[in-house]
C-alpha cells in the first residue's frame, strides 16, 4: 500500500460501465466483487490506483475497476507494473494475474516481480486450467488431469504458485478462494504490506474444471480442511479439535488431535507470519493428509525496490545540475579556429 | 569526408626514393593482435591523439564474439583500423596501409587487407613454433619469404617491452602486457604525435597503482624511442599528416552509442520529461544502457530487466505512467519486443526502440555490422501495426536521429524504431560538439481534463495529427482503461465489432502515414536531382557510397546519391526524386531489403547492391558496381 490520504468511496465507485464477460457462475465474479469491497475500506483512490493484467480469463479484470487499467500482454503485466511504478511510485498497482499467465508463460516476470520486491499486490487466480484458450490443462493442474492436450490426463508434476512465490524471495504469501468471506481481509493484508505482495486465490472454473478444490471450499468439508493461519493465534482447524506442530526429529509439520481445547498441551504451534521456515512448510503441506493453509502464511517486510532504486537514483542527483551542453563537451576536446 | 588516397605505401616506408614523396592526404593503419593484447584500447587512444592532432578520422573496431578466445587462435584475433587524413574521412579505409600484427594468428587472419606494398610490423618474439602451429602456419611468414610483396618490420617487441620496464620489477605477465604501449609509442613516433595525452592518460588510469603507470609510460616512451632509432637504420619513416580543413568549433571524438544516449537524454529534455529506459544486455547494444546509467542527474532512470520482453515492457509501463520510455537491443532482442510493440502500437503510448543491428539471423554474428533488420522493423510485426522508423547513418548522426525518435514518439504518441547498427555503435569520429540549445524544443502536453464535448473522458479522440491525448495514469478523474484488445474509437472501451476494428486500423495507419508530413523533403547528398544513376543508402553504408559516388563524379560519371534517413515513411518526395534518374542501386549490408520497400512504394526497378560478409563496404566495391552500372 501507499501513503496516502484516504478516499471516500463506495462499492459502486468501483463498478465500470462495462458487461462483465465472464461465464455466468464464474468465481471470477466473486473476486471482483471482494476487491470492490476492499477498494473503499482500504481508502484507496481511483485516480491514484492501477490494475494491470496480462493475458487470459482473470486478465479481463482491469476492464471491470473504476480505475487505471492496463490490460497487457501474455504472462508479462508483472514488467509492465515495474515500470508503471519506477515512473510513479505514488500509484497503488495491482497485478492480476492466471495459472498459465502468472506460472506458465509470465513465470519469469513473476519470479523477478517478487524477487526484487516491487510495491505491488500480486493476485494469482489459480483454476487449474486454462479457461480462455478452452480447457488446456495448465502448470498448476493435478497429474492425470484430462483434457484437450492430454486426453490421456496430465503426466508432468504440478507447481505450487506460493512455494514459488516464497522461493523466489517473496516477502508476504497470502492464499484464499474466490467465494470465502475471509478474501478480503487477505486483500487488506496483501494492500497493507510493503512490497510484493503475493496472493494466491483459488478460482472455480465452472466449464472447464468445475468444483474442482470441491475436496476443501464445499461446505461439508470446509471445516476439517481449512487451516485459517492468523498471526499469533494457535494454528487450529475443525473446529478447534485439531491442530499443526512441528516434528522436530523429522523436522516437518503434523497434525495433531486436541482434546477439550488443550492446544497447548497438544503442541500446536502459534503462527508467527514471520517465520520463513514455517511458512514453507505451510505452503508445502501436501492436501489430504493436512489441511489447506489458507490466509497470510508469510508477511515480513523488507525496503521495497523501487525505494532503494530512486533513492539510489536521488542520491545520484543530488548537488548536482543537469548540463546537457557540459556533458556533450566533456572528455577531451579541441578547438577548430575559425 | 574523402579517404583520399596516399600516395602509395612507400609514402610510408622511404621506399625507392623516399625524398621525392609528398605527404599522404590519408592513411589506414589497422593494429592486430590477441583478444587479450588490448588492441581495442590501443586503437582507441591512438584515435584520441589523433582526433587531438586535427586530423579527420573513422574507426572500425573487428573483434571476435569471444570475451577471451585461446590465445594465438585464428578465431581469437581482435583489431582496430583507423583511417585519418588531412582530408575529409568518412569510412575506416577499405584497406590498410601498416598492418601492426602482434602475434602469428593476427598476421594471418588480416593479412589479405593489406594493400599491396604496404607495411607490416610484426612482433617476431610471438612467432614461436607454438603460435605459428596454432596460426596454421607451416613456416614463419617473417622468415620464408611469403611477404615479399609487403615491406616487413619484424622485431621482438616482447622482448624490448620487457627490457623496458624491467626497472619496475614486474612479474612476466604483467610486464608483457605493457607491449600494447610500446606498439603505440611507435604508432606515435611514426605518426608525428605527442605522447602527453597518452602519458596524462596512463596517469589517470593507473592512479591507484604507480607502478603499473610508469611501466607503462617506459614501454610507451620505449616504443616511441624505437621509431627514431629505427629511422636510422631501417625502412621506418616518420609521417606527417596535416590537420583537417574542418568548421570551426569545439570537437571531440564520439562513438554511436554515446551519441544515441546523449540524443536521448536530449530528447527527453526537449519533450520536457524525465526517460525510463528498459533494457537488457546484448551486443552490440549494452553500451547505451551502461551510458545511461551513469546520466541519472538527467532525470534518467534505467532498469535492467530480466529479459528483453521485461525490458519493453518495464518502458511502456512508464511512458503508461508519464515517462519517455525507451528500450534497445539488437536482431534476436528485437524479435522478443516484438510482441510487446504491438502492444505499443494498440494503445498510442510513446515509446523510443533502438535497434544496434548486427548479423543475423538468430544469434548470427554478435559482434559484426549488418543492416539487416530493416524488414524486422518495417513489417516485422503480427497485424497492421505501422511503426515510424529512423536510420542514423553515423556516430554523430545518431544524436540528432535520436532526437528526431524522440519527437516523433511524444508528438505521435507512437512507437518508433531508431535503427543504428554494429559499426555505428562501436566507431568513433570526431564530432562538432552540439549546442542542445539549438534545437527546437517540443514540450508535450498532458491530458488533465476530460476532453469529450459532455465531459466525459475520449482517450483515443484524435488531434488535427491524428494523435491521440497522452493521460497520465494517476491523473485525478481520468480513468480509464487501455489494452491491446480492439477498441472503440471513441470511448477507448473494449470493441471488436466490423467496424471499429476497420476505423481503428485506419486511423493507425493514417497517422503514421502523416508523419511524412512533419519531416523534411528528402535531399541529394551529393550530385545532381535526376540523371543516368543515383545510389539509395541509409545507414551505416553512408561512408563508402559517399566516397564512392565522389569518386566516380570525379572520373566525369553521372553518378549521384541518396542517403535517406526516414525509412517509414519515407519523405514526400523521394519516389519523385528517384523517378528523375534512369537508374536506381541501393547497396545495403543485408539481401536487399531497402530495395524491396522502394520497389513496394514507387513501382521503381530499384537494383540491389548487397553485402552480408558481417564486414562494411568498401569504396572500392561500390565504385566498381557504378561502373559495371553505367558501363
Amino acid at each position: 500500500m501507499n501513503e496516502m490520504t484516504a478516499i471516500k468511496t463506495t462499492i459502486k465507485d468501483w463498478e465500470t460501465d462495462q458487461e462483465v464477460r465472464w461465464c455466468p457462475g464464474c468465481g471470477d465474479y466473486a473476486i471482483l466483487k471482494a476487491v470492490q469491497r476492499t477498494l473503499p475500506e482500504i481508502g484507496a483512490d481511483p485516480s491514484k490506483t492501477v490494475f494491470v493484467s496480462g493475458i487470459g480469463c482473470s486478465s479481463r479484470f482491469p476492464y471491470y475497476v473504476e480505475s487505471y487499467g492496463f490490460h497487457t500482454i501474455h504472462g508479462r503485466a508483472p514488467a509492465f507494473a515495474t515500470g508503471i511504478k519506477l515512473a510513479n511510485p505514488e500509484l497503488d498497482v495491482w497485478l492480476v494475474t492466471g495459472d498459465g499467465d502468472g506460472m506458465s508463460i509470465g513465470g519469469n516476470h513473476t519470479m523477478h516481480v517478487i524477487r526484487r520486491n516491487v510495491n505491488t499486490q500480486i493476485l494469482l487466480f489459480n483454476n487449474e486450467i486454462y479457461g480462455l484458450t478452452k480447457g488446456q490443462y495448465s502448470p498448476t493442474s493435478r497429474e492425470g488431469t484430462p483434457s484437450p492436450t492430454t486426453p490421456l490426463g496430465s503426466v508432468d508434476h504440478p507447481a505450487s504458485p506460493c512455494a514459488f512465490a516464497l522461493g523466489s524471495g517473496g516477502r508476504f504469501i497470502a492464499r484464499a478462494y474466490d467465494v470465502s468471506k475471509d478474501l478480503t481481509t487477505v486483500l487488506k493484508a496483501a494492500h497493507a504490506h510493503q512490497g510484493a505482495a503475493f496472493v494466491e486465490i483459488f478460482q472455480n472454473c465452472i466449464v472447464y474444471n468445475k468444483d474442482r478444490f470441491d475436496d476443501f471450499t464445499a461446505k461439508p468439508v470446509a471445516d476439517a480442511t481449512q487451516l485459517w493461519v492468523k498471526h499469533g493465534e494457535p494454528m487450529l482447524y475443525a473446529k478447534g479439535t485439531k491442530g499443526i506442530a512441528l516434528d522436530v526429529a523429522a523436522l516437518r509439520l503434523k497434525v495433531v488431535d486436541v482434546v477439550d481445547g488443550d492446544w497447548q498441551a497438544a503442541g500446536v504451534l502459534v503462527h508467527d507470519q514471520t517465520n520463513r521456515a514455517i511458512a514453507h512448510m505451510l505452503v508445502e503441506m501436501p492436501f489430504g493428509a493436512y489441511p489447506m493453509a489458507l490466509g497470510v502464511i508469510y508477511d515480513d517486510p523488507r525496503p521495497t525496490y523501487e525505494s532503494a532504486l530512486l533513492s539510489q537514483d536521488a542520491k545520484a542527483r543530488a548537488g548536482r545540475t543537469p548540463d546537457l551542453a557540459a556533458l556533450l563537451a566533456k572528455g577531451q576536446t579541441w578547438t577548430v579556429e575559425g | 569526408m574523402a579517404t583520399a588516397m596516399m600516395d602509395g605505401p612507400d609514402a610510408l616506408t622511404g621506399g625507392k626514393d623516399s625524398a621525392g614523396l609528398a605527404a599522404p592526404e590519408a592513411v589506414v593503419v589497422r593494429f592486430a593482435g590477441d583478444s587479450g593484447d588490448g588492441m581495442q584500447l590501443t586503437g582507441g587512444q591512438f584515435t584520441l591523439s589523433t582526433a587531438l592532432s586535427g586530423n579527420d578520422l573513422s574507426t572500425f573496431p573487428d573483434f571476435p564474439a569471444e570475451i577471451r578466445a585461446p590465445q594465438g587462435t585464428l578465431f581469437g584475433v581482435s583489431a582496430f583500423q583507423i583511417n585519418f587524413g588531412s582530408t575529409e574521412i568518412d569510412t575506416a579505409g577499405d584497406r590498410p596501409d601498416v598492418l601492426i600484427a602482434m602475434n602469428p594468428a593476427a598476421l594471418k587472419v588480416n593479412l589479405p587487407l593489406l594493400k599491396p606494398g604496404g607495411l607490416i610490423i610484426a612482433d617476431s618474439g610471438e612467432f614461436s613454433k607454438r603460435n605459428l602451429e596454432k596460426a596454421k602456419y607451416e613456416s614463419n611468414p617473417l622468415e620464408d619469404g611469403s611477404l615479399e610483396k609487403w615491406q616487413l618490420l619484424s622485431f621482438d617487441i616482447s622482448a624490448r617491452t620487457l627490457d623496458a620496464v624491467k626497472p619496475f620489477g614486474l612479474g612476466n605477465k604483467e610486464a608483457l602486457r605493457c607491449k600494447n604501449m610500446w606498439t603505440l609509442g611507435l604508432a606515435l613516433w611514426m605518426f608525428d604525435r605527442d605522447r602527453q595525452p597518452l602519458i596524462d592518460w596512463l596517469n589517470g588510469k593507473f592512479a591507484k597503482n604507480k607502478v603499473l603507470a610508469d611501466a607503462n609510460i617506459a614501454a610507451l616512451n620505449a616504443g616511441h624511442a624505437y621509431g627514431e632509432t629505427a629511422e636510422l637504420s631501417g625502412p621506418l619513416r616518420q609521417v606527417h599528416i596535416g590537420p583537417v580543413e574542418s568548421e570551426p568549433g569545439l570537437y571531440r571524438t564520439v562513438t554511436g552509442a554515446e551519441s544515441i544516449s546523449y540524443g536521448l537524454v536530449a530528447g527527453a529534455q526537449l519533450a520536457n520529461l524525465p526517460m525510463f529506459f528498459g533494457g537488457y544486455p546484448i551486443t552490440p547494444a549494452s553500451s547505451i544502457l551502461h551510458n545511461l546509467a551513469k546520466l541519472k542527474e538527467f532525470g534518467v532512470t534505467t532498469f535492467q530487466a530480466e529479459d528483453e520482453i521485461a525490458a519493453i515492457a518495464s518502458a511502456i509501463g512508464a511512458s503508461y505512467a508519464g515517462q519517455l520510455g525507451v528500450t534497445s537491443s539488437s536482431g534476436p532482442g528485437i524479435a522478443l519486443k516484438t510482441e510487446a510493440m504491438g502492444l505499443a502500437v494498440m494503445t498510442e503510448l510513446p515509446l523510443v526502440i533502438v535497434n544496434s543491428q548486427r548479423g543475423g539471423p538468430s544469434t548470427g554474428l554478435p559482434t559484426k555490422t549488418e543492416q539487416s533488420d530493416l524488414y524486422q522493423a518495417v513489417y516485422g510485426r503480427n497485424g497492421d501495426a505501422p511503426i515510424p522508423v529512423i536510420a542514423a547513418r553515423s556516430p554523430s548522426d545518431a544524436f540528432d536521429c535520436a532526437i528526431e525518435a524522440c519527437r516523433i514518439a511524444t508528438q505521435y504518441m507512437t512507437p518508433v524504431i531508431l535503427l543504428t547498427d554494429g559499426y555505428i555503435a562501436n566507431a568513433s569520429e570526431p564530432w562538432k560538439v552540439p549546442d542542445p540549445k539549438a534545437y527546437e524544443p517540443f514540450p508535450v502536453t498532458f491530458l488533465e481534463e476530460p476532453n469529450g464535448p459532455d465531459g466525459e473522458l475520449h482517450p483515443f479522440a484524435r488531434d488535427e495529427k491524428g494523435a491521440r491525448p497522452w493521460i497520465k495514469a494517476g491523473t485525478p478523474g481520468l480513468m480509464h482503461r487501455i489494452g491491446g484488445i480492439e477498441k472503440n474509437p471513441l470511448t477507448g472501451a473494449i470493441d471488436y465489432s466490423p467496424a471499429s476494428h476497420q476505423i481503428m486500423s485506419d486511423a493507425r495507419k493514417a497517422k503514421v502515414d502523416g508523419i511524412a508530413k512533419s519531416i523534411p523533403a528528402q535531399e541529394v547528398t551529393l550530385g545532381d536531382a535526376s540523371g543516368k544513376l543515383v545510389l539509395v543508402g541509409w545507414g551505416s553504408t553512408f561512408g563508402p557510397i559517399h566516397q564512392a559516388v565522389r569518386r566516380a563524379r570525379r572520373k566525369g560519371l553521372d553518378v549521384s546519391h541518396v542517403h535517406v534517413r526516414h525509412v517509414w515513411p519515407l519523405p514526400e518526395n523521394l519516389g519523385d526524386l528517384l523517378r528523375g534518374y534512369e537508374r536506381v542501386l541501393v547497396p545495403e549490408m543485408n539481401s536487399g531489403q531497402f530495395k524491396t520497400v522502394l520497389r513496394d512504394q514507387y513501382l521503381i526497378d530499384a537494383r540491389p547492391l548487397t553485402k552480408t560478409s558481417g564486414q562494411p563496404f568498401t569504396i572500392a566495391e561500390i565504385e566498381a558496381a557504378i561502373e559495371a552500372a553505367l558501363a
